[in-house]
């Protein structure tokens, strides 16, 4: 199996809409160690000016994964997943993800190189609201190992 | 938030910590972000693909790291932009009752920026002696 050097360029159109609720954002807080209250406080985190619980800077891998799924399980793509190593990860936050939010993420795929046997993998997630409120862009590089890589 | 932009200057440390981690929290992490990939709780999946055995995901120790910088700047909504790369896995070990892996995270302020208000700082991490995360910086708005 091998990467598929026509991806470059190519977007994949916003799935389902990811509604973003306080206990998933309290569960994913613990799940990285993260213990401020504005993550689990709803009082705590309207002291700061939110209207609602704030998640943890990287909680918006979790609606780019599910983006980058489309892309994983495109057999067109040609992705083994279980060879592949994250690379790179990177969070431009146009403003803070909240509890009651709506995320859909637009999907691309920005670069594919060679590499060895195997290729680097550069997509980007363009979070938004469904009514196109500019929320999140994540980049994400991955590097499918080739054979004795 | 109680950091002054004009108090602050490159070079300066916010601060350090120590991440203890346990394969039980690679599978509240796998839970909790959705990435069920095998290298991360099976190691005789793990190591069949060539890996020392199972390996953090590389979200978790992003994740986690930068927890120094929330703290510092007693808003998490603050951490405008954050970036990584990840170059070599943390391998966690199978243990009873103790830790499989530490990571340490020292923050250091690495610019100012005066003109939209936000600094830089750039993160030190490292398991085992070795730099897990290069490139890790986390850009702060300060207000």
């Amino acid at each position: 199996m091998s990467i598929n050097p026509n991806l470059q360029g190519r977007s994949y159109p916003s799935g389902e809409v990811y509604d973003v609720g306080r206990e998933k954002i309290r569960e994913f807080a613990r799940a990285v160690k993260a213990t401020h209250a504005a993550h689990f406080d709803v009082e705590a985190a309207r002291t700061l000016g939110y209207e609602d619980l704030v998640a943890p800077p990287t909680f918006a891998i979790i609606v780019a994964q599910r983006a980058d799924a489309q892309l994983i399980e495109d057999p067109e793509a040609g992705v083994d997943f279980s060879r592949v190593v994250h690379a790179e990860q990177r969070f431009t936050h146009h403003r803070p993800i909240v509890a009651g939010d709506r995320l859909v993420a637009e999907l691309h795929v920005d670069q594919v190189r060679s590499m060895g046997g195997g290729a680097m993998l550069t997509t980007r997630a363009e979070i938004s609201t469904p009514e196109g409120e500019r929320v999140a862009t994540t980049t994400s590089s991955i590097l499918v190992r080739g054979e004795n890589q | 938030m109680s950091m002054v932009l004009s108090e602050l200057s490159v070079g300066q440390q916010i601060g350090s910590r120590s991440i203890e981690v346990t394969r039980q929290d690679l599978v509240r992490y796998a839970g909790a972000s959705g990435d069920f990939n095998p290298i991360h709780w099976n190691e005789r999946f793990a190591r069949m693909v060539e890996l020392p055995g199972v390996i953090a995901h590389g979200m978790f120790t992003m994740g986690a790291a930068v927890q120094l910088v929330t703290d510092w700047a007693g808003d998490p909504g603050a951490v405008v932009d954050y970036q990584t790369r990840f170059t070599k896995p943390v391998t966690v070990e199978d243990v009873d009752g103790a830790v499989g892996a530490v990571i340490e995270v020292t923050g250091t302020i690495g610019a100012v920026n005066e003109d939209d208000a936000t600094v830089r700082v750039d993160l030190a991490v490292t398991a085992g002696g070795q730099k897990v995360l290069v490139k890790a910086q986390a850009l702060v708005r300060v207000r």
